[in-house]
């Protein structure tokens, strides 16, 4: 399903090259559930970014489905996007003076739904993380987890079938944590990849798949040879 | 969701510098409006009054100089009376008044005097009602707004300003105050002018000028007793200072080649300064607003797009593409000065109603007109200096969502 091709990003810092990502080559198959885990500045988000048409690289290519997403423009990009990817993020990234049902409703209006069907879907989806009696609530009148849960429910809106999650669960206390993952596991049996960025072991520990990386290089890589890693 | 609900719920999410934004549209248009809506009233006002201060275009005998004209006042040179109908009847725009004069010495007591003959307006009405055109049957005057009460009965008196009479008896005669000193005449005297008995119906009050040496009578009474037949002197216009910059003198040219038609300059030139004066306040009041308050929105909207980025890069990063997220601040930008400009109007025209006459000394009357140019204007600027910053936020980089990079 997605497929990274000798990607490199550098940036330029104070008259240095510093490389964020070096020479990557990555295959991940449709329905597997990674995670990406290293130290800060080891190049995870970078990674994650460039996975979802966010970041152009340097150098290299990045395939999603066949498709080079960086060959694409700026707004062919948002369109894959809103079609094929979910991003959670770990700062849940809420509209804040909208309400959890408006918020979820945002990628169903950008995908061009109806009024009505925005609100169903929106509703059904609010209900499925538990939060069907707080629709009308605004992000903050609602605790971490419910925030995030109103993010998950938001990722799910257009049906993704790569969810792009950043530290996910970096705000959360442990018990909400959990229940965060529980619904990734359970979007994951749904058929859908999930790429997870983590400092969280515990979270890590629940993907299929452990990616590590360090200093823009993925140096380790738990999955057997079959599920076609490379690394660089 | 939609596009508006998502503008209109920003907008009110962060109160105090929409009001902020709001505001210093709003007063920016109001002031506008005020001066705009003040200026139009007091530049009428201006125009009624240097309307008023006499005649501004002439129409003479090809040979006489402006100056024989107004050193002799006394030529032998004539025109036609017949100019007087061919300019009531034509299509000329910016005549105001119209007064033929014709001018014979005459003595009184020993002493000599131009006897003026002079046509009332009422005689032009009727020929022009008779003749079903000319410029009775179009809208007359120069712009001038007379927004003074009902109109009183004339008092004959107003000759020396106005140049024109409404009506005139075949035998009453106005008289000077030279004139009136001399010969110690007072209103309702009878006075022997060329063997005719005249009444006096109004002795005019002092103007320092040739006037006070004269006495006016009716211009056919004149015409009859000189013998000299339907001609005159002269031709006074009160042409409006617009129409004469825009060529009026040309069309009267026109329109009688055999005549002379001169400007009386500085009149015009008065005029068309105190004008040109007002219009220029008006703009220099614009342009500071423009510029002053297109610098705060264009601040506000850069400052709103910095704080803005996250919510931006998310919209991204969920599949928004630059052009929706250029609407969100063309919309929003959009709804301020609809909103400036509509409150803006309201103000500006209530401050100009009930602060202009006091400030200006005029009667200021709303002028609806306004409201599309100040909804104009204050759109053009929150839309103009909104469009950098709209586009900087449809070209944000939307890996700022993310905390580490």
């Amino acid at each position: 399903m997605l497929r990274m091709q000798n990607v490199s990003k550098t940036y330029q810092h104070r008259r240095q090259t510093v490389a964020a990502l070096d020479n990557a080559t990555l295959r991940i198959a449709a329905g597997d559930f990674i995670s990406l885990v290293g130290p800060s500045g080891s190049g995870k988000s970078t990674l994650l970014l460039m996975l979802g048409g966010m970041l152009s690289p340097t150098s290299g290519k990045v395939f999603l489905d066949g498709q080079s997403v960086y060959d694409l423009d700026f707004n062919g990009r948002a369109r894959l996007r809103k079609k094929r990817i979910g991003f959670v993020f770990q700062t849940f990234n809420l509209v804040p003076y909208l309400t959890a049902l408006e918020n979820v409703q945002i990628p169903l209006y950008l995908a061009g739904a109806s009024d009505s069907e925005q609100e169903e879907r929106a509703i059904a989806l609010l209900q499925r993380v538990g939060l069907g009696n707080r629709i009308d609530h605004k992000p903050a009148e609602l605790s971490v987890g419910q925030q995030q849960r109103v993010a998950l429910a938001r990722m799910l809106a257009n049906d993704p079938a790569l969810i792009l999650a950043d530290e996910p669960t970096g705000n959360l206390d442990p018990e909400t944590a959990d229940q965060v993952i529980r619904f990734l596991e359970e979007f994951n049996e749904e058929g859908r990849t999930i790429v997870m960025v983590t400092h969280d072991p515990r979270a890590a520990s629940r993907a299929k798949r452990t990616l590590k990386l360090a200093d823009g290089s993925i140096v380790d890589d738990d999955a057997s040879p079959d599920r076609s890693l490379q690394v660089a | 969701m939609n596009l508006r609900k998502l503008v209109w719920r920003e907008l009110f999410e962060r109160k105090s510098q929409m009001l902020t934004c709001f505001l210093a549209i709003l007063l920016g248009i109001t002031t506008v409006v005020a001066i705009k809506n003040v200026t139009y009233y007091s530049e009428k006002a201006v125009a009624r009054e240097m309307d008023s201060l006499g005649a501004n275009v002439l129409v003479l005998p090809k040979s006489v100089t402006l100056q024989d004209y107004y050193s002799a006042d006394m030529h032998d040179e004539v025109i036609p009376e017949e100019y007087v109908m061919r300019l009531t009847m034509s299509d000329i725009q910016g005549v105001d008044n119209l007064s033929p004069k014709l001018h014979v010495p005459v003595e009184v007591g020993g002493k000599n005097f131009a006897f003026t003959g002079i046509l009332p307006k009422s005689e032009f009405q009727a020929k022009a009602s008779w003749a079903g055109a000319g410029i009775f049957s179009r809208p007359i005057g120069c712009g001038a707004v007379d927004v003074a009460a009902e109109s009183e009965p004339e008092d004959k008196k107003t000759l020396v300003r106005k140049r024109v009479i409404k009506d005139l008896g075949s035998h009453e005669i106005l008289v000077g105050s030279d004139v009136a000193a001399v010969q110690g005449a007072a209103e309702g005297d009878s006075v022997t002018l060329l063997g005719e008995s005249f009444s006096v119906v109004a002795i005019l009050p002092e103007t320092g000028t040739v006037d006070d040496s004269r006495i006016f009578g009716h211009l056919h009474t004149v015409q009859d007793l000189s013998g000299k037949g339907p001609v005159v002197n002269c031709i006074e216009i009160v042409g409006c200072c617009k129409e004469i910059a825009a060529g009026l003198v040309d069309g009267v040219n026109k329109l009688l080649p055999d005549a002379k038609v001169v400007t009386v300059k500085q009149v015009v030139a008065t005029q068309q300064n105190v004008n040109h004066m007002m219009g220029r306040l008006s703009v220099i009041f614009l342009v500071i607003i423009v510029v002053v308050g297109g610098a705060g929105i264009a601040n506000y909207m850069y400052a709103n797009v910095h704080e803005r980025r996250r919510e931006i890069g998310t919209l991204m990063a969920l599949g928004a593409e630059s052009g929706l997220v250029l609407r969100i601040f063309l919309l929003k930008a959009t709804l301020l000065g609809l909103a400036g400009g509509v409150g803006g109007f309201v103000m500006g025209t209530t401050l100009a109603v009930t602060l202009g006459p006091k400030l200006a000394g005029v009667p200021v009357l709303p002028m609806p007109i306004l409201i599309l140019w100040a909804v104009g204007i204050s759109a053009g600027i929150t839309l103009t200096a909104s469009f950098f910053p709209a586009r900087r936020a449809a070209r944000l980089d939307p890996c700022t969502t993310f905390q580490e990079i």
